[in-house]
């Protein structure tokens, strides 16, 4: 297993935008993480790999503040985090944003709340300032996203949306707030080809505009186009790590069926 | 075509239209029914002066059934909190400082419910029966099953700015009015309403977007507890007495003012406007239907009819999708509708999208 160099200009104040280290996770009996070191570099592609149950949610979780490790050590630019205080507001303020797999929005509000759910713009005594926070949401919604003429601002519900255009929002959201570090678990999920290819864009937009993204997908094509790095999980484990130019899209591909199989045979 | 009709749906989405309808519509009944009693102002004097308890109750509870939770507490603390009121008037002397530990006992209610419920994860209309028992019970040995007559109450300045009277008119619903504009601002405007509504839509999207979930859960229990002590507060006070059953019967009251006031069951979605109306709607019905003439007996009925017609209308205006479905199964019976309704075709397709 290498250790993966991402390249990274010799100026940069930190070497890697997360770092996990040693990390265990256990759901009363449930060993869902074990031992796992994981690093996403500045400006880096991290596709993460594995079949249902392998852990990459849990991973994510834990990355985004939503779930408290049993054991390790998470390092945010090359700082240790005191895990007692981490949180999804903590991870927000140190800039890492995560578009949940299919449940980062919710469905019976309106577009404004749920860009703005968790750091509303508040004046005194916390009450929302609506007024801006629908201005800003009704640009998003027509610069970043382009909804024209579909009928949809700030005040349609996310009920309104299609798949592809739900996905859009949550994204638009981590995209509003800078983040130097985008989660998307399974953004491409239900979605229809065209909208998958717009996720796709999305993803090389964040490498071009100098962030991070740890990218989970079970279309390994899809991953592998915009990948630079490669972490498959098995069971909790980190069980390989390539860079992009060490293995093929045929490797990889025979490389997770290889996985997929043999876990068959131990279920069994 | 599409600008009539979204313009239409517009006025049917403004907040509480539909019940506000139905209330208006209650009264006028009541008015040609019984024109000596709904024509002057006594009885409406007389609704400002019962109603108010029941709205704040209704208003507070609008906030913890959009979190997608229940309180079936709070006719215990309408009980307790009387109680602590009149018993520490009586023993300290002072009704400030009755009312202070009144609201004091209401938090403590609250926060209870709120620990069992976000904390060790009871669901809360169990862990909320469980503790309408023991508040209620624990209130009748306080009380060692005595009422409380409070006939010299309105000597205090307390009473008055509470219970008082404007020449006819009930401070009470002053204060009770002052409690649902708080509310609605809160649950539309402020953060912790926002939070709540979205635990409300999805508890586990609430927690991945920041909110605190444990928390805000834990203070809209605190919250509907101050609020039931401060509706006890009232009542007490309005009636000049304390039973240690008082409240008994507001809660299936309450909640029914609640739900026809078009407030999602499932959560996430709630409307103080309607609460208010579903409040006056329940208030009014049993006076209103003596008045009319019509035996006593008719009065549960009536509310029957009146929450499910509110409730049906509520899924109809609100739900589109279930709109267009029951709109094609009215067609599919009676197909003069389509005949009649030339325009009806393309705009319920719409609707359906």
């Amino acid at each position: 297993m290498t250790e993966a160099a991402p390249n990274e200009s010799a100026a940069v104040s930190f070497r890697h935008v997360v770092r996990l280290e040693k990390v265990e996770m256990t759901f009363g009996k449930v060993q869902a993480l074990s031992n796992v070191d994981f690093a996403v570099g500045r400006n880096e592609i991290v596709g993460l790999l594995g079949d249902n149950g392998a852990g990459k949610s849990t991973l994510i979780k834990i990355v985004s503040g939503v779930l408290r490790p049993t054991a390790g050590e998470i390092w945010v630019r090359d700082r240790l985090l005191n895990l007692d205080r981490y949180s999804v507001r903590k991870a927000h303020d140190l800039r890492i944003e995560t578009v949940h797999q299919g449940q980062s929005l919710g469905e019976k509000q309106p577009l404004w709340r749920n860009l703005f759910v968790g750091r509303q713009i508040t004046g005194r005594f916390g009450f929302i300032d609506v007024k801006k926070e629908k201005e800003i949401a009704d640009q998003l919604l027509r610069r970043a996203i382009g909804f024209r003429g579909h009928g949809i601002n700030s005040d349609s519900t996310v009920r309104d949306l299609s798949g592809g255009e739900r996905q859009g929002i949550a994204i638009a959201r981590a995209m509003y707030f800078e983040a130097d570090l985008i989660v998307l678990d399974e953004p491409t999920t239900a979605l229809a080809v065209s909208e998958v290819r717009k996720v796709l864009a999305f993803v090389e937009g964040v490498k071009a505009g100098g962030r991070a993204c740890i990218y989970i997908e079970h279309n390994l094509a899809h991953v592998y186009e915009v990948a630079d790095r490669l972490v498959i999980l098995d069971r909790g484990t980190v069980v390989g790590q390539f860079a992009k130019g060490e293995i093929t899209l045929a490797d990889l591909t025979a490389r997770m069926i290889a996985l997929h199989e043999g876990r068959k045979h131990a279920g069994t | 075509m599409p600008a009539p009709e979204s313009a239409r749906s517009r006025l049917l989405e403004t907040e509480g239209l539909p019940i506000m309808g139905v209330l208006l519509a209650l009264v006028i009944v009541f008015m040609i029914a019984a024109p000596d009693v709904f024509l002057g102002y006594r009885i409406y004097m007389s609704f400002l002066a019962t109603v108010p308890p029941l709205l704040v109750l209704a208003a507070a509870l609008t906030l913890v059934i959009a979190a997608g939770e229940i309180d079936l507490s709070f006719p215990s603390v309408i009980a307790l909190s009387g109680w602590v009121l009149a018993y520490f008037t009586h023993v300290l002397g002072s009704p400030w400082l009755g009312l202070l530990l009144a609201l004091a006992s209401g938090a403590l209610v609250g926060w209870l419910n709120g620990i069992l419920v976000a904390r060790i994860g009871v669901p809360s209309i169990i862990a909320t029966l469980a503790t309408q028992f023991l508040w209620g019970g624990l209130t009748t040995v306080f009380s060692q099953g005595l009422s409380y007559a409070l006939g010299e109450v309105d000597q205090y300045f307390l009473w008055h700015l509470l219970v008082g009277r404007v020449g006819a008119f009930p401070v009470q619903a002053l204060w009770a009015f002052a409690v649902a504009a708080s509310l609605y601002l809160v649950l539309n405007r402020h953060r912790f309403g926002e939070h709540l509504l979205f635990i409300g839509d999805n508890a586990r999207v609430a927690e991945v977007v920041g909110v605190n979930v444990q928390r805000e859960r834990t203070r809209a229990f605190v919250l509907m507890g101050v609020m039931a002590a401060f509706a006890s507060v009232l009542l007490t006070f309005e009636n000049r007495s304390f039973f240690n059953t008082q409240g008994g019967g507001y809660l299936l009251e309450v909640m029914a003012a609640v739900f026809i006031g078009g407030t999602s069951v499932f959560g996430g979605k709630a409307s103080l406007v309607g609460t208010v109306a579903g409040s006056f709607i329940i208030g009014m019905v049993e006076a209103g239907l003596v008045a009319t003439g019509l035996q006593g007996f008719w009065v549960r009925a009536v509310v029957g009819v009146v929450f499910l017609a509110a409730v049906i209308g509520h899924i109809l205006i609100e739900e589109p999708e279930r709109r267009s479905v029951f709109v094609r199964a009215l067609r599919d019976r009676y197909d003069f509708v389509r005949k009649s309704s030339p325009g009806g075709g393309s705009t319920e397709r719409r609707g359906a999208r």
